[in-house]
């Protein structure tokens, strides 16, 4: 027979997880805890001579159908908390109610029969199965089969976003542009300055003015924009200048009128 | 020990499972409230399974996941849908049908 | 010509369809239309009448076959249309006096916009009044009654815009309805008795009918006779009628319809025939009817109500005649006959003088006419000559026939019938005289913005026409007896009966009356000065010119119960039937308001519910309550 540690291990592994339905805040804790009490009840199945069922169990649930669950709460927002207040009136009592009764009269009805488990029993192994689903109840199989399908594309239908309007064609999209006053080619490359060719800074107009458009709005909107001013004035300061030359003639260069300057 | 005790297990499971879906507000949540409930029927139904001595219920079980997984696709499709029309998937708030 | 007689309905009706429904376009020539409609129809019943004349009088007789109505087991009707000299007669005289009035219409009406409308509805009465008189069954001429009771109220609410007119309307066609019913019920009980509708059938197996039945059928009849010809005590919508225009007063009014009544008594006088008590009752109304218009005539100040009350006077003559059986049959559709003629001429007569006056019927305003309107002057005297009975006119030769016939027989009857035909001449002298006098004679009480002419020739010369029949009618169709003669196939030979007075006597007597009554009209309305105003009626007057009080008897004694009646029933049905209906509903409606507190919207109540009406089940299950 079945050994009451075991019993009372798949309990406490299937009860105290499921509470968390009622009471945790988080509803990815409670996806995580019914987890658990799935594969409690796969325990459960195969110490009730169903093994075939108990695998089934831990692949559909805990490896489908929960992780299904978790995709939509990271969809939704995964970190949505529930307020634990209640809202409709009287409805927690009728709640507790409800259940408890159904609970209490359940029990006392399944108290009240006395039922003799059967001595032996063919063991729910996968081919034992399979050899009543494809016999006996091969139409359901048949009909589940089309169920499923139909599920299937079900939620595609349902999850389907119509295009509401026809999509814009490129031409169209800068036709839209030109037309509200958008400078009709491309934005200048930024840091086109003479001897600089930095992403940060600026490319400068004929006049010398620096084109703010040219640079990347990111970097704006981040503070990390430079100006050609602090170029130029760089430029000045002998001190700072960058050389065209390759870096071991720059060197070589600096080396030389520092040596000029002493 | 007697299987009968899974059916009692089964039963206290049922009643929390149908206890969160009246209790909870969130969507997501009182479907796995459901899920339990389905659940808990699944472990009565191989519970007299073992019983019996037939396996006839496990294959009962077995066609309830099938129906259960179908059930799964298509709810959370529509709770997709419903928090796509409305950003919540509180069920306090679709009251249309108010009569 | 004779196979051809369905033309004669079918030409008008198309011409009806026409006229409304080709719209504005047919304005310009639609009245041109509608008179060429009724001259072909004419022209199509001359000659048939024409080819009628060449057959023995035996087989004057003839059958249109035009196809079969109604197939239904025992009832089998086939539509078809009986030319004998009586419809014949009808024919030519809906057809002769009808063409005169189209045209007299024309300008008549010229300025009504709705002029081509008119033309429809004058059209449409003569295919149905053709219809009536052409059919071959009851149920066919049943047809044709209904369709000229709807060109008579279409043509009397023709200006509907006044809601007086639309009223009288009204009041024409449901009072014909109580008629109409009587026809019903009559075509009803010969079916129950003869199986049949057709007239050929029903007078073929007449004799092998109950007595006290053929009363019944015969009363019916009346009933819808006395309806449609306006005899007592159906007559009170006559007056109401003159609301529409003169030509139709002439028209349907005067010549053809009302004497519809007087076709039907005659067409089933093989009926009449086998039942003395019916025909006393017809003769009785008829005397009444004689009677009670003379009087009401004298009355009336409205020029066409007073012609209307003569009217019903003068068709009670024919009533008359018509209820003393085959001896006064021929004698009724004689002076059906030349009444149509005369009393059409002076109501067209009347719509010429009130043409000149500017459309005022109160003939205390009018008053010396004879110069300005010469033509219409001559010609309403001959009218008024004839319809007094002055030899040789028309009237005379019908009129005193009837009267003569009136004092044929045994018993009461003679002395009571033929002496209300005799007073009901002295009064017709008398309200005739007045009519001309006080329109024609004395001295002019014009109103102001009055200034009478004569009318166009298109109004005058129908009037000619009807004036000379009115003039030499009655003397061309009496020499030598041809009319009767011609009417013997239908209306059977009548034997010569003496009446109780002599002959000369009745005469002399009725010339008499007739002088007497012209010379007081003469004193009192042709000599002396008629005031503008009516003076303070006495009695008598009073209850003349109110129709004898008819229609507030009608209000109060048929009416007003009605009313009641159907109030009550009214209430009962609001507190009663819709009371338990809306009761139902109310209580409907409050169960769901209670209901609706369930459906809250809330998903989770909704679970709540299932959870528990599932515990409840089970519960109910386990502790077997269920």
């Amino acid at each position: 027979m079945i050994s009451p540690i075991l019993f009372w291990c798949v309990a406490f592994l299937t009860v105290v997880p499921a509470l968390s339905l009622l009471f945790a805040k988080k509803a990815v804790h409670i996806a995580m805890a019914i987890v658990a009490v799935m594969v409690g009840l796969a325990v459960a199945y195969v110490a009730l001579d169903a093994p075939f069922l108990g695998v089934v169990q831990i692949v559909v649930y805990t490896g489908a159908v929960m992780m299904l669950f978790l995709f939509v709460l990271m969809l939704v927002g995964v970190d949505q908390r529930e307020e634990m207040k209640e809202t409709l009136v009287g409805q927690r009592w009728i709640a507790l109610f409800g259940a408890g009764g159904l609970v209490a009269l359940l029990i006392s009805v399944i108290a009240d029969v006395t039922m003799e488990p059967a001595e032996d029993m063919t063991s729910g192994e996968p081919d034992a199965v399979a050899g009543l689903l494809f016999t006996d109840y091969v139409v359901i199989m048949e009909i589940l089969g089309a169920l499923l399908i139909t599920a299937a594309v079900g939620a595609l239908v349902l999850t389907h976003m119509p295009r509401l309007a026809p999509r814009r064609t490129q031409k169209e999209q800068q036709r839209d542009r030109v037309l509200a006053g958008a400078n009709p080619v491309n934005k200048p490359m930024p840091g086109v300055y003479a001897r600089h060719n930095a992403l940060d800074v600026p490319a400068l107009d004929p006049e010398g003015k620096p084109i703010e458009d040219s640079v990347s709005r990111v970097l704006e909107i981040r503070h990390q924009m430079d100006t050609a001013t602090s170029y130029r004035a760089d430029l000045n300061d002998p001190s700072k200048r960058v050389s065209d030359k390759p870096e071991h003639e720059a060197t070589a260069e600096t080396d030389s009128e520092k040596g000029e300057d002493k | 020990m007697s299987p009968i005790a899974f059916v009692y297990l089964a039963t206290v499971l049922f009643g929390i499972g149908a206890a969160a879906v009246l209790t909870r507000r969130n969507a997501i949540i009182a479907f796995m409230g459901v899920e339990l409930m389905l659940n808990a029927a699944n472990l009565a139904l191989v519970a007299f399974s073992r019983i019996h001595g037939e396996i006839d219920g496990q294959v009962m079980a077995f066609f309830v996941m099938v129906v259960a997984a179908a059930e799964v696709v298509v709810g959370l499709a529509i709770i997709i849908a419903v928090f796509r029309a409305r950003q919540s998937i509180s069920l306090d708030e679709p009251a249309e049908l108010k009569g | 010509m004779l196979d051809l007689t369905w033309l004669l309905i079918a030409v008008p009706l198309a011409s009806a369809f026409v006229l409304i429904l080709a719209g504005k376009r047919a304005d310009a020539w639609g009245h041109w239309m509608g008179v060429a409609a009724s001259a072909t129809a004419f022209v199509v019943g001359f000659g048939a009448f024409l080819q009628m004349l060449g057959l023995d009088a035996e087989s004057r007789e003839h059958a249109v076959h035009l196809f079969t109505w109604i197939s239904g087991g025992e009832l089998t009707v086939d539509a078809g249309l009986l030319v004998d000299p009586l419809s014949i007669s009808f024919v030519l005289l809906v057809t002769f006096v009808g063409t005169l009035i189209h045209i007299y219409s024309v300008a008549y009406m010229e300025h009504d916009p709705r002029r081509r409308i008119f033309f429809a509805y004058l059209n449409l009465f003569v295919a149905s009044m053709l219809l009536l008189v052409l059919a071959d069954s009851y149920l066919l001429l049943f047809v044709g009654w209904e369709g000229v009771g709807l060109a008579s109220y279409l043509l009397i609410g023709f200006w509907n815009h006044k809601p007086e007119y639309a009223t009288a309307a009204n009041k024409a066609f449901i009072v014909n309805r109580i008629g109409d019913i009587g026809l019903i019920i009559a075509m009803g009980l010969l079916f129950a008795n003869f199986g049949t509708l057709s007239f050929d059938e029903i007078f073929a197996e007449v004799g092998s009918v109950d007595t006290a039945q053929l009363t019944a059928i015969g009363l019916a009849l009346l009933v819808a006779a006395t309806g449609k010809s306006a005899q007592f005590p159906l007559q009170s919508w006559l007056g109401d009628a003159m609301a529409g225009p003169t030509p139709v007063s002439a028209l349907i009014h005067a010549a053809t319809m009302v004497t519809a009544g007087v076709y039907l008594i005659v067409r089933s006088g093989d009926i009449f025939a086998l039942t003395e008590t019916a025909r006393v009752v017809v003769a009785a109304v008829g005397a009444i009817t004689l009677i009670m218009g003379a009087i009401i005539g004298m009355a009336k100040d409205d020029i066409k109500k007073a012609l209307a009350a003569s009217t019903m006077s003068q068709i009670g003559y024919m009533m008359l005649a018509a209820g003393l059986g085959p001896i006064g049959y021929a004698f009724a559709i004689f002076h059906l006959v030349t009444h149509g003629f005369f009393k059409a001429g002076m109501f067209l007569g009347a719509g010429s003088v009130m043409h000149a006056m500017n459309d005022s019927v109160d003939m205390r305003r009018y008053g010396a006419l004879r110069t300005a309107m010469v033509v219409t002057w001559v010609t309403f005297g001959l009218g008024w000559l004839a319809i007094l009975g002055v030899p040789p006119f028309s009237g005379f030769w019908s009129k005193d026939k009837i009267i003569e016939a009136a004092f044929v027989g045994e018993g009461w009857q003679p002395w009571v019938f033929g002496l209300a035909a005799l007073i009901g001449a002295g009064l017709t002298a008398f309200y005739m005289s007045r009519l001309f006098f006080m329109t024609f004679h004395g001295k002019a009480r014009w109103t102001d913005d009055a200034h009478p002419h004569e009318s166009p020739w298109l109004m005058t010369g129908p009037m000619i026409v009807l004036s000379v029949g009115s003039a030499l009618l009655g003397w061309f169709l009496a020499s030598g007896d041809r009319f009767t003669t011609w009417l013997e196939p239908v209306t059977g030979h009548a034997e010569e009966h003496d009446p109780v007075l002599a002959v000369p006597v009745i005469m002399t007597l009725t010339l008499l009356l007739v002088a007497v009554g012209v010379v007081v009209a003469w004193l009192k309305y042709g000599r002396a000065d008629v005031p503008e105003e009516a003076p303070a009626p006495s009695l008598g007057v009073l209850v003349a010119s109110n129709d004898f009080y008819q229609d507030s008897f009608n209000r109060a004694v048929l009416q007003r119960p009605g009313t009641h009646l159907t109030r009550t029933l009214v209430y009962a049905d609001a507190a009663v039937v819709d009371g338990a209906v809306n009761g139902t509903g109310v209580g409907l409606l409050k169960l769901g308001e209670f209901l609706r507190k369930f459906q809250s919207g809330q998903v989770r109540r909704y679970s709540a519910l299932i959870l528990i009406a599932v515990a409840a089940l089970i519960a109910g299950v386990v502790l077997g309550v269920l």
